[in-house]
């Protein structure tokens, strides 16, 4: 018997029949994840229902060197849990019990299945919500957050999950099951638990997350400007920085971003517009009212040729609605499209934006700008139709527009991971010892590379190597060049 | 035993210099100007102490970006001096006054600005560091919102060099707030003070207590500042103004003292304070409030109850660090008590420096 197929067995007899998945056509609904470029089927799912199937899964694929990869609800636009033929998908679904919701502490207790959403909704009648906010809020899972260190609309004010998580209960990759931090701050020690946040399920599969919930501000105004070009908005976005205001989200669409709205859910942007900026400001109402004429001017004297400002929950509602939809609704306007995640210093916004368009046009593609202005993460949406044949364009564009975002100061990811599809980038943004050191954790947690084997680094570390370690005397002292001490 | 000194100006010198100790096995400390030196535990004297005072530069401060680059040897109020040019500032607060950059991230220090800025792991965007090895490396980035890789920037804050050296850093900036409003506020329950300001919308951006009086800071716009003030000063009986009270700020302990830093779950603070005063009745406090620390200036005698302490303040889900005291004090007893997740914190350490050279007996990992 085949190590998968002996682990199999051993799942079979110690879980019920229907947590383990080993029906063919049952197995390829798990073949990705939200980046549906990448399949692959898995070759064995387990559906957990507690941290003991957890670390029983895990322990057995230790033993029997069987690769394993965590999964939440699969929204992930990475492919951060593409599954491994090879191996086993431990689904963290099940696993959705909100343990506590303590406002005096100021903190939720959750398993990694609870939906990102409902945590607010728990915490809502207690005043408070959590912060981080995924435009997938409704669907994708905490665990999901907490490997990708997702971020979200509000994070320009609030900061990631990596700000919100004090706790973590993990299931190493041994088998073994830790716990780090916990509801109090400053836990002594090493930072494990902001070490795991953001690994991608590499370093083990977190069982448990401790969060910190904010009080809900006591007023909340959402501002939507409309210009008639994109570098427009994107001068006010600079104005309003610059004048000291820190909204908790400033959101840029493009006229193609915004035609996809309007044709999936009619927000009722201004027509006409080039760009819209959506500015929300919260905080103590004195504050946000002040702020709110100090955006409207700043809006205004970019030319903004309409400034609304939301009169109630459902018109703020439908505002946001435009935004959140965006990504699924450029569906409307092209077959197919690439969603891109790339980061940049704010104020190289105008001259990237303008890279971006000349690209798209010398290829003969549209793109569809949304993104999180304040902090320059963009969003560009390659539009294609595989049809036509424009799949290796539309890809190039995409890696053109990841290489624009380094070549001016920026990331390859803002928010949704490295995973399988940005592997082949992390070279441009780090060097090899760069790598090598950051996986040095990745030994200390899992030396044997079971945890999401293949995600994040290009070239594994071989956990037992030491390169670049030396032994002897230095070449410089030996040389006499540098007797320093 | 003196340690042989050594100041790098740069770093691909301090790489060298490291390097060097590893060819020889030679244990290395770690020196910025020496404010929180009687942090931590007792280190063994080092074979060479290296100073980070020759790393001091300010690589780079991207204003438009809110962003600033700087070399570890820097001295925080520098960086404050510099960004505050462009009306901002890195929003950490710690009293120590001539304390490094690399100081402070590896101290994980803060101050009372924390209740709304959080501490250096939460403004810390990127960092480059020197293994005990020479290796340099570097994590995150200059962008405020990046996922790339793992985030060693993390794992180096709060180490007290035991991982590697600190070279340069990279950190989100904040406005700097135009206005300022203070509340004093007469109170034995802080929590519930806090509690009927936040009560009315309120926001402040520190809050602490002295043991006698809350103090809560209202830092804005001119008109939110006074508002908020005016609201806070109503709902918990105090009184509005503009200036600090005199030690705001500033350690429970004095220098060379003995202090210790509690911590609690946000809604322990009136059992965190009781567990306190039945340990040590005379201790002296300074409570974070709204943050989950506690900050205790105690006697020598006290320190005979700090295991009865660290059990009480353990339902809290809290822990009981020995921050500052003597070193013979700290040889005496445990300075960090139990630490959760120990076991893989130390094979963190055996990956970044297998020989132990790293700040030995400095911190909870050797």
């Amino acid at each position: 018997m085949d190590a998968l197929a002996q682990l199999t067995a051993d799942c079979a007899a110690r879980l019920k029949g229907e947590q383990v998945v080993t029906e063919p056509a049952q197995l390829r609904t798990y073949e990705c994840d939200g980046l549906s470029s990448y399949r692959s089927v898995p070759g064995l799912v387990i559906l957990a229902e507690s941290v003991a199937d957890v670390a029983y899964v895990v322990s057995r694929c230790a033993e029997l060197a069987v690769p394993f990869v965590a999964r939440g609800s699969g929204t992930g636009l990475s492919g951060g849990a593409l599954p491994r033929t090879d191996g086993v998908l431990v689904v963290t679904s099940r696993l959705n019990r909100i343990v506590d919701v303590d406002a005096s502490d100021e903190r939720a207790v959750v398993e990694p299945g609870v939906i990102n959403a409902h945590l607010t909704t728990a915490a809502a009648p207690h005043g408070h919500y959590y912060a981080p906010d995924p435009s997938s809020q409704q669907v994708c899972t905490i665990g999901g957050n907490v490997a990708e260190n997702s971020g979200g609309a509000h994070c320009l004010k609030y900061g990631f999950t990596a700000h919100h998580v004090t706790g973590l209960e993990v299931v190493m990759p041994d088998g073994s099951v830790e716990r780090f931090g916990g509801r109090a701050p400053d836990p002594v020690g090493y930072d494990v638990v902001g070490a795991v946040v953001g690994s991608e399920g590499t370093l083990g599969i977190v069982t448990e997350a401790t969060v910190r919930l904010l009080r809900a501000p006591e007023a909340v105004q959402t501002v939507l400007a409309a210009f008639h070009t994109i570098e427009a908005a994107g001068d006010a976005v600079s104005a309003i920085i610059s004048a000291g205001v820190l909204p908790a989200a400033i959101e840029l669409m493009d006229a193609l971003a915004i035609e996809a709205a309007e044709a999936a859910v009619r927000p009722g942007y201004p027509e006409g517009a080039g760009a819209v900026l959506i500015v929300e400001l919260d905080g103590p109402r004195c504050e946000v009212e002040a702020q709110l004429a100090d955006v409207e001017r700043l809006c205004l004297a970019a030319e903004a040729f309409e400034v609304r400002i939301a009169a109630d929950d459902s018109e703020r509602m439908l505002i946001w609605k435009g935004r959140k939809s965006a990504f699924a609704a450029v569906g409307r306007i092209s077959p197919d499209y690439i969603v891109q995640d790339g980061v940049i210093p704010r104020t190289a916004l105008a001259e990237v934006l303008r890279a971006i368009e000349a690209v798209a046009a010398a290829a003969g593609l549209r793109v569809a700008n949304v993104f999180h202005a304040g902090d320059g993460n963009l969003h560009p949406l390659v539009l294609f139709d595989e049809a036509k044949g424009e799949t290796e364009k539309a890809e190039d564009v995409s890696n053109r527009i990841i290489e624009l975002c380094l070549e001016h100061g920026g990331s390859i990811t803002g928010e949704h991971g490295v995973g399988h599809d940005k592997v082949v980038h992390m070279r441009k943004m780090f060097s090899a010892v760069d790598l090598d050191v950051m996986q040095m954790v990745r030994c200390a947690f899992d030396p044997a590379g079971i945890a999401n084997p293949g995600k994040i680094f290009p070239t594994p570390r071989l956990c037992g190597e030491r390169p670049g370690r030396r032994s002897g005397a230095h070449p410089l002292a030996e040389a006499g060049i540098a007797d320093v001490f | 035993m003196s340690s042989d000194l050594a100041r790098p100006t740069s770093v691909e010198r301090l790489a060298e210099m490291l390097a060097m100790t590893e060819s020889d096995g030679r244990t290395v400390g770690i020196r910025g100007n020496g404010s929180k030196e009687r942090w931590g535990g007792v280190g063994v004297p080092p074979d060479v102490l290296v100073s980070t005072r020759g790393l001091d530069r300010i690589v780079e401060h991207a204003a438009g970006d809110l962003v600033i680059t700087v070399e570890a040897g820097a001295l925080l109020a520098e960086v404050q001096r510099t960004v505050g040019q462009a009306g901002q500032w890195l929003a950490l607060d710690p009293p120590e006054r001539s304390a490094t950059i690399g100081g402070v991230v590896s101290a994980a220090a803060s101050g009372p600005r924390r209740l709304r800025y959080g501490t250096p792991r939460d403004l810390l965007i990127g960092i480059t560091v020197v293994l005990a090895d020479g290796t340099v490396a570097k994590s995150g980035g200059k962008v405020v919102k990046n996922v790339a890789g793992y985030d060693l920037g993390k794992l180096f804050t709060g180490a007290f060099g035991t991982l590697g050296v600190i070279a340069e850093c990279t950190f989100r900036l904040h406005p700097k707030a135009a206005a300022r409003r203070v509340v004093r506020t007469d109170t034995d329950d802080p929590a519930g003070a806090l509690s009927a300001i936040r009560g009315t919308g309120a926001e402040p951006t520190a809050a602490e207590w002295d043991g006698v009086a809350l103090t809560t800071v209202f830092e804005s716009i001119e008109s939110a500042a006074a508002e908020q003030a005016d609201r806070a000063a109503q709902a918990a009986g105090g009184v509005a103004g503009t200036s600090l009270p005199p030690g705001f700020g500033e350690r429970a302990w004095a220098d060379g003292g003995v202090g210790l830093k509690l911590t609690h779950r946000l809604g322990g603070l009136r059992e965190a304070l009781a567990s306190l005063t039945a340990a040590m009745p005379g201790a002296g406090v300074r409570a974070y409030v709204g943050t989950g620390v506690v900050e205790a200036s105690v006697g020598a005698d006290d320190l005979a109850a700090l295991e009865s302490l660290r059990l009480s303040v353990a339902a809290l889900d809290g822990q009981v660090v020995v921050a500052s005291a003597t070193d013979q004090m700290k040889t005496d007893l445990d300075v960090w008590g139990p630490v959760r997740g120990l076991a893989v914190m130390q094979r963190i350490k055996e990956q970044f420096d297998p020989a132990g050279r790293m700040c030995p007996g400095r911190f909870v990992v050797a």
